[in-house]
């Protein structure tokens, strides 16, 4: 399970970033970009608590 | 019984503020990562890497000025504060009572509480110029100082209250939430400025140097804009943390660290946060032609752009008020700390509503720096010079002197004659920590010589 969430995360963590390089390079319109980056931090916020920095004592 | 339930368990919560932190409770690499990462990509990156800008930075001076400055603060944080912090496991406060004595202490701790006061107010501002942007509230200008609307001041108490709620959790929260948003900020940071290259004319990774040099640091200050050198880039960027690392304040945070090692960790918040968010912000600016961080993020990155301000600036407003309730709370031991970072959050936000917080970000984190790096270099002298030559450490501790002159003596003769360097022969702000640290260094040995000798001869002859 956790092994997922960190999939999940990291998918997150790639629509974030991925867009924009696409947009730079001609492959995606600026809104596309944008929304695509929105959806990258509700992915990101939504599974990263549940496995990052767990039981920390 | 709910509310009963919420203050034992805010009560419960320890924070060793006069105890050294136990084995059972030191911290991971991960930790301090996450937690330096977090707490330098922060709000106000959005506000300085558009500044080097309308200083006239050129492109060569910027990104040699910033890899020079900030290696020197990693190293700063690593040899100078690390070490002390791991070796005695206290709080900055607790360490300097020991030195100080108990009033002058308080005295310090209320200038170091409202700097970071105001340090988390001009964040939680910075958030809230990105709240603001769907409710369409009129934000405040670079010239503003003063609140600007009924808007403003309540999406500053709305974030401010967040803030403060998770700061009042103690360091455990403010570590996690650090943590969590940290890669994503960064990340976003990035995506921002590859996002608003294309508008000036950057059509692939080799245009980049040419466009920068033309088009973003050109090296021409804007009109009223004092114009910056590879010496102003790499000692804000140096100093830009001075109280944190040679000013020995994060004490109270690498206590928790299981090795000294782990204070090079701030290698993550200096060359992520005041490296690539510099840079990155830097172009926001250029692109936009504006400077407010909520709509240059929001103009380069959408939703996201706007989320991070907010974000950035909760990652440093939290552990900021955080230390600010430590720093108040070492003047009143006897009060819980949640209660203590309460009472600092409601003033952090009543500052908050005061733009020119934002506006003088520059001057003000300088000034900050410079008025607690002195206490600094006391506890680095107490701790590494004074026992080798044969004088006490800890000297209020051991004599039971609730003020000890040698500390005060070093803290105000360093900021007098600091002061003098910079209003009579005009020598900026950025310039005076570096023979600022070694002349308070000088004058803590020379002072603690001078008052521990007589003590003993007063008691030779009392003898």
């Amino acid at each position: 399970m956790k092994n997922i969430l960190k999939l999940v995360s990291l998918i997150g963590l790639l629509l974030t970033v991925v867009p924009s390089i696409l947009y730079f390079y001609g492959s995606l319109s600026f809104d596309m970009h944008k929304w695509l980056m929105a959806l990258g931090a509700v992915v990101w916020f939504s599974s990263a608590p549940f496995w990052m920095n767990q039981a920390t004592d | 019984m709910k509310e009963n339930t919420v203050v034992n368990k805010l009560n419960s919560i320890e924070e060793f503020e006069r105890t050294p932190v136990p084995e059972r409770k030191l911290k991971g690499l991960k930790s301090f990562i996450g937690m330096y990462a977090g707490e330098h990509t922060a709000g106000t990156e959005f506000v300085i890497g558009p500044l080097f800008v309308a200083h006239g930075v050129t492109a060569i001076d910027l990104f040699a000025g910033l890899i020079m400055g900030n290696l020197l603060a990693v190293l700063s944080w690593g040899f100078i504060c690390a070490p002390i912090a791991t070796h005695t496991r206290e709080t900055l406060y607790f360490k300097l009572e020991k030195i100080c004595g108990r009033n002058l202490v308080g005295i310090y701790n209320l200038v170091n509480g409202m700097m970071f006061c105001f340090l988390a107010g001009s964040m939680i501002a910075v958030s809230a110029t990105a709240v603001g942007i769907p409710f369409n509230i009129a934000m405040p200008e670079l010239g503003d100082w003063l609140p600007t609307s009924l808007g403003w001041i309540v999406t500053v108490f709305a974030v401010g209250a967040v803030i403060t709620v998770v700061a009042m959790l103690g360091y455990e929260q403010v570590s996690r939430f650090a943590n969590i948003a940290s890669p994503w900020m960064i990340l976003v940071f990035v995506a921002a400025g590859f996002a608003a290259l294309p508008d000036l004319g950057v059509r692939s990774l080799g245009d980049f140097w040419q466009v920068a040099q033309e088009k973003i640091w050109t090296g021409v200050p804007m009109e009223g804009q004092s114009k910056f050198t590879f010496w102003h880039v790499m000692f804000f960027a140096w100093f830009a943390n001075m109280a944190m690392h040679i000013g020995m304040a994060d004490m109270s945070i690498l206590r928790y660290a299981r090795k000294w090692q782990y204070g090079f960790s701030s290698a993550t918040g200096m060359f992520l946060g005041h490296f690539v968010a510099w840079i990155a912000s830097g172009i926001l600016c250029a692109a936009a032609g504006a400077i407010a961080p909520g709509p240059i993020a929001y103009n380069a990155a959408g939703i996201a752009g706007a989320i991070c301000v907010i974000i950035a600036g909760w990652t440093t407003a939290n552990p900021t008020i955080y230390r600010a309730g430590l720093a108040i709370q070492g003047m009143m031991p006897s009060v819980r700390r949640w209660k203590v970072t309460l009472a600092v959050g409601v003033v952090t936000t009543l500052a908050a509503c005061f733009p020119a917080l934002v506006m003088r970000l520059l001057d003000f984190v300088a000034l900050y720096g410079l008025i607690l790096m002195p206490m600094g270099a006391v506890i680095f002298i107490d701790f590494y010079v004074l026992p080798r030559m044969g004088l006490k450490d800890n000297f209020a501790t051991k004599e039971g002197l609730r003020f000890y002159w040698a500390p005060a003596f070093t803290w105000f003769t360093t900021l007098a004659l600091c002061l003098l360097l910079n209003m009579s022969a005009g020598v900026d702000i950025f310039f005076l920590g570096l023979p600022g640290w070694f002349l308070a260094a000088l004058l803590y040995i020379g002072a603690s010589r001078f008052l521990q000798q007589r003590k003993q001869t007063i008691l030779e002859k009392a003898q």
